[in-house]
């Protein structure tokens, strides 16, 4: 039973990750007014650069860094749209999303021929489990040989990474300057504009660090987790972290119990998938598949707190001209 | 900088024509990316979707998808709502068809059976959109967020049911069993033999969509509703004030609109398919936003765009026919282009026309 445990928390661990990276950077992006719904085409996007790249160079890091690029390049056509230009940040989310549905596609068929996926990743190109130190001494021990040589040790970095930036994130948003001010512009723009700051470049700097971290995103899942990218690879993952992103009411803590929550309900799922349990018989997996979302519409129906987003989020800044 | 200030041939044509040009010219440079020419994939797409019988008749076929779903989006934009959910209630929507289909079709013939479908698609898919609105109405929870979870719950929900309650017995497949002719709508191919049609599935669901598109204008720009709905979409606080309430106003549009998105499945199950079956509205929900923008949440610029679209959707196919290169993700790109430009980045081209069409008069006017 314990070991069953421990099995089905690790793979929380190893599901909750993406979610995790695309929730924070998703933060950073709503924190300061920018409502990003584009965070599944980012993701999508990043998970192509990051495989392609990483099958050419045979080099997981400089994957990661085309995958971030990629992602940026994607967060910058979302910033030109709903920043300078203030078109619908909604409108240009989904576009944002369909790009990066179809190019991934596209181009994956045109370069590598394999109905869209890029080819097994090369030794090297992919980022290998990490093995903490004495994991193997302590693995016999009875319930932290469990815990540590199981549960925390044999991840790839992203993973570590993943759980690392969200006390980071969370230093940067309200132990800083810039963070003060990125959550003062999507409160209350004209007020920081009033002090003498850019709107426009503080919410640009906060739609690329989200790229950038839905780009880590997405290279998780193509060159971590997985050794390749397949077509469609994210598979609504980035809007189940836009769920968690309001279940965790825009709060880097809550963000990383949230993922974990959603993590878990997807490793329960797998874990079920055609076992009774006594009394209720069985429960079908796309129950588990819906639960985030259910829980999120509840949450957001007010019957578990309230969730309120920053107050000018979606609203592109006008300056007021004389 | 209003909008006023433009005659409106550049407000509703030009700036859409322009919008459009640009997506099609970043369209064309991936096309020379692939390392096709350009020139020959617009014309095999042209020639596709409206160069023979058939080919017209899947563009109309794709096109009435999308005046379904165009509306659905347009009629909330006059509330100032967005529906992102038209993918979720016409999926759902989809149960409503079927359900008077296959409770109909060995009985009656299909023009009995038709009012039963539009009312039941309807139901479905307003009810679908009822729980968001509901929440938008009172409880200030954003209808955009819902209705993307809602999105994703009717996926998983419809999964579930087409693999257990409505699979028929026996099979593997998760679908309903194939409908009798009472649940099949005519192919205008039949009704119309000299256009010649072909295999094109497009059905009698097209005067649906038509007589919907009526219907929405008389509803909109013709009776007390529709001023309700305008109004608190140009301005709720002024709306609140004059006596319109938000509550009714909310949920009676989200409730129209996904009724609206509903009735996309009497087209694909009723019309093509004749059978409910998985994912079959496949973006048609998300395209609608494109079309409602680029129509300008008018029921004849939604039936031009529905068109375009259409003609992009059948083109599309033909092209990947005939350039194996270019998959028919192709079309995913382009919507996705014409989505950013003329959705968007709406406003790029804007400034620099008001510039180009402000009298040089005006401007020594305002300079003095």
């Amino acid at each position: 039973m314990f070991e069953i445990v421990i099995l089905t928390l690790d793979s929380t661990v190893r599901l909750s990750t993406p979610l995790l990276l695309a929730c924070l950077a998703g933060l950073y992006s709503e924190r300061s007014g920018v409502v990003d719904i584009g965070l599944e085409g980012k993701m999508l996007g990043a998970a192509f650069g990051a495989g392609a790249v990483a099958y050419l160079t045979g080099n997981a890091w400089i994957g990661l860094l085309a995958g971030m690029a990629v992602s940026i390049g994607l967060a910058l056509i979302h910033g030109f749209a709903s920043i300078t230009n203030r078109g619908n940040q909604i409108v240009s989310g989904v576009a944002i999303n369909f790009l990066a549905a179809g190019l991934t596609a596209l181009l994956g068929q045109t370069w590598f021929r394999q109905g869209g996926r890029t080819p097994s990743l090369p030794e090297g190109g992919r980022f290998r489990d990490i093995i903490l130190p004495y994991a193997e001494e302590l693995r016999d021990v009875p319930v932290i040989g469990g815990i540590y040589s199981e549960l925390l040790s044999g991840h790839n970095i992203l993973v570590y990474a993943a759980f690392v930036a969200v006390p980071l994130t969370w230093w940067v948003l309200f132990r800083t300057r810039f963070g003060l001010r990125l959550r003062a512009v999507g409160e209350n723009p004209a007020a920081v504009d009033t002090a003498g700051i850019s709107v426009t470049w503080l919410r640009y700097r906060a739609v690329i660090a989200c790229g950038a971290l839905c780009g880590v995103a997405g290279a998780y899942l193509s060159i971590a987790q997985s050794s390749g990218f397949i077509k469609d690879m994210t598979a609504g993952k980035g809007f189940i972290a836009l769920a968690a992103l309001i279940f965790a009411k825009w709060k880097p803590a809550n963000a990383m119990f949230a993922c974990l929550l959603f993590g878990f309900l997807d490793a329960v799922a797998i874990r079920m998938q055609g076992q009774k349990i006594p009394g209720i018989g069985e429960i079908p997996v796309q129950f588990f598949q819906a639960l985030p979302y259910i829980l999120t519409v509840i949450l957001l129906a007010g019957f578990i707190g309230k969730a309120i987003p920053p107050k000018a989020a979606g609203i592109p800044y006008l300056k007021e001209r004389s | 900088m209003s909008a006023g200030q433009l005659p409106r041939w550049v407000d509703y044509g030009l700036i859409p024509f322009l919008n459009l040009a640009a997506a099609f010219l970043v369209s064309g440079l991936v096309v020379v990316l692939i390392g096709e020419n350009p020139l020959d994939a617009v014309e095999l797409l042209v020639w596709g979707s409206v160069g023979y019988g058939e080919g017209i008749g899947f563009t109309l076929f794709y096109a009435t998808n999308f005046i379904f779903t165009g509306l659905a989006v347009a009629v909330a934009f006059h509330a100032g709502l967005f529906n992102i959910g038209g993918e979720g209630q016409a999926y759902i929507g989809g149960l409503g068809v079927a359900f008077a289909c296959l409770a109909l079709d060995h009985i009656v013939p299909w023009y009995v059976t038709l009012p039963f479908a539009i009312i039941g698609s309807a139901l479905m898919g307003a009810a679908w959109a009822f729980i968001p609105a509901w929440l938008q109405a009172t409880r200030g929870s954003h209808v955009v967020i819902t209705t993307i979870m809602f999105n994703f719950i009717a996926s998983s929900l419809m999964v579930y049911l087409l693999n257990n309650a409505l699979k028929k017995p026996g099979s593997m497949q998760p679908e309903t069993r194939t409908f009798e002719v009472g649940g099949r709508l005519p192919f205008l191919n039949d009704i119309f033999p000299s256009f010649g049609f072909g295999y094109a599935p497009v059905n009698l669901s097209l005067f649906v969509a038509l007589a919907a598109c009526v219907l929405v204008w008389v509803l909109i720009w013709r009776t007390k509703l529709g001023f309700e709905i305008r109004s608190f979409g140009a301005n709720a606080t002024a709306a609140v004030y004059a006596g319109i309430s938000p509550v009714r106003t909310i949920v009676i549009t989200m409730l129209i609109s996904g009724g609206l998105a509903g009735m996309m499945a009497i087209n694909e199950i009723m019309g093509s398919q004749h059978r409910l079956l998985i994912d079959f509205v496949t973006g048609y929900g998300f395209v609608g936003i494109a079309v409602a923008l680029m129509g300008r949440a008018h029921p004849v610029g939604i039936v031009l765009a529905s068109i375009l679209f259409g003609m992009l959707y059948q083109g599309g196919a033909e092209l990947s026919f005939e350039m194996p290169n270019i998959t028919r993700d192709m079309i995913i790109v382009i919507q996705g282009l014409v989505i950013l430009f003329a959705g968007a980045l709406e406003h790029m081209f804007r400034p620099a026309i008001v510039k180009l069409f402000t009298p040089s008069r005006a401007l020594a006017a305002k300079e003095a």
